[in-house]
């Protein structure tokens, strides 16, 4: 399968899970789980920024409109597929060419490396889509808790993720 | 100018990013500001359909409880049916029948349509409830929303052709006015954002006495038709500041699992509207206030 249809597959299914799934369960009015930003933790390490920050926006976009908040979701997804190239290059080895793998994964970056990558843009996306909520209406010690407990939430489904969902890895080759 | 090409193309990324962030902050506050926006049309027509096809999954597993409910409110519909009832004054009553007008002159003021919940949140701070009814089928912005069970759930806001967004009670910008069904005092009901099963009410004297269990009914001065439940008084708060209680409602309606619904049309809306409106100009203009 070409990393094209692997990737409109995935992104159909992130949304799907996270609009009739994850919107759908009234756990506490403060832990609110969020996983389709997975799509944008999982594209390809080859993509281009330009490339990269308009699928961000594409994805926020659709799952505004599916959760009729506009312009909520799409804020957020852009500013975290503007700082993940950032990001992967100051996790990345200092040797590019030890960077076999296609995507990142735990087994293409090692679990820490991964779990900090995953940790850092999730603050960013929480922080930044609770801060716009907060700026239209809210209150200050609700924003924090609901970033802290969002975020707690989020780790745990995307570990729980990648601990029941492998992908299937495949090497970067010439051919490819 | 070549300088500004280089300086384009280093930065080319990052204007990229402010454009879309631009963009979708644009989005973000006219949205919410007006409830319209030019590309929410047709993007409701397509998020209507797929929500309708996944409600129509949904709804087999909710069969039980529904059937629950509208055998409830058959049952209270069959004991308002005038046979009975031994003695009618017609005279006193308001009836309310199919056409607008019957021949002997009484006028109609609800038209009640069902519709169908095919997505409806209650996590977020502003929660919209998405119906399977629109302009085609004679939905229009600013008729009320009751639940199967006769239980106020929100107001219409915004219709495609075949599918209307509703503003839930349960929306931080949302306002009605309601009535206690013991004193008849009016108040309004707003939310907090917080917990899904209450509302706030405001504006109750502190001379009115108020217990707990106490029933909150739609007033006349809103989108609802009158009588109808809104919530019930869980917690009563004295505000220290001013002359009025400040009251936790407990929510009639159950948010988390709205299926059929009433859209319910106020015949006479518009006209009240453009009243209240001609009302407002004629006292504010200076030129008709010389007396």
């Amino acid at each position: 399968m070409s990393d094209l249809v692997r990737n409109i597959i995935r992104f159909a299914f992130f949304i799907l899970v996270q609009v009739y799934l994850l919107n759908k369960l009234h756990l506490h009015q403060y832990i609110i789980p969020y996983i389709y930003y997975l799509f944008i933790l999982w594209l390809p390490f080859s993509i281009s920024r330009f490339s990269l920050l308009i699928i961000g926006f594409l994805t926020g976009l659709t799952l505004d409109y599916f959760s009729m908040q506009i312009g909520v979701h799409a804020a957020a997804c852009t500013l975290i597929a503007y700082i993940r190239p950032f990001v992967i290059q100051v996790l990345a080895p200092k040797d590019s060419s030890e960077f076999n793998y296609r995507e990142p994964s735990p087994r293409a970056m090692g679990w820490t490396p991964y779990l900090v990558y995953a940790l850092i843009l999730t603050i960013f996306h929480h922080f930044y889509m609770m801060l716009l909520q907060y700026l239209q209406f809210g209150d200050f010690m609700d924003f924090v808790i609901k970033v802290i407990s969002t975020t707690g939430i989020s780790m745990l489904l995307i570990i729980t993720v990648e601990l029941l969902f492998p992908r299937k890895m495949k090497f970067r080759t010439n051919t490819a | 100018m070549r300088n500004i090409f280089l300086f384009i193309r280093r930065f080319f990324t990052l204007i990229a990013f402010l454009a879309l962030q631009a963009v979708s902050l644009w989005l973000l506050f006219t949205y919410n500001k007006f409830h319209r926006s030019k590309g929410l049309g047709w993007a409701n027509e397509i998020t209507g359909k797929v929500n309708s096809q996944y409600k129509s999954v949904d709804d087999f597993f909710n069969l039980k409880v529904e059937n629950q409910r509208l055998h409830k409110l058959n049952d209270s519909l069959l004991n308002l049916l005038p046979a009975n009832f031994e003695k009618i004054d017609t005279s006193a009553r308001r009836v309310r029948d199919s056409i607008p007008y019957d021949t002997l002159g009484n006028h109609r003021e609800y038209l009640w349509r069902e519709a169908k919940v095919i997505y409806n949140t209650v996590n977020a701070q502003k929660n919209y409830i998405q119906l399977n009814r629109g302009s085609n089928q004679g939905i229009k912005d600013n008729m009320s929303v009751l639940n199967s069970d006769g239980s106020a759930v929100g107001v219409v806001i915004n219709v495609s052709p075949n599918y209307s967004q509703v503003m839930s009670l349960l929306h931080v910008q949302s306002r009605r006015s309601v009535v206690m069904k013991r004193s008849g005092n009016m108040g309004s009901i707003e939310w907090d954002g917080k917990n899904p099963l209450y509302l706030t009410m405001k504006n109750i004297p502190k001379s009115d006495s108020i217990v707990k269990g106490d029933t909150v009914l739609t007033s006349i001065n809103s989108n609802f038709p009158p009588g109808f439940i809104v919530g019930t008084v869980a917690e009563i708060i004295a505000d220290k500041s001013t002359n009025f209680y400040v009251l936790r409602l407990k929510t009639a309606a159950n948010f988390y699992n709205l299926q059929q619904v009433h859209v319910v049309e106020r015949v006479g809306y518009d006209e009240q509207a453009k009243l209240n409106e001609d009302t407002k100009k004629k006292i504010d203009d200076p030129k008709n206030n010389n007396r």
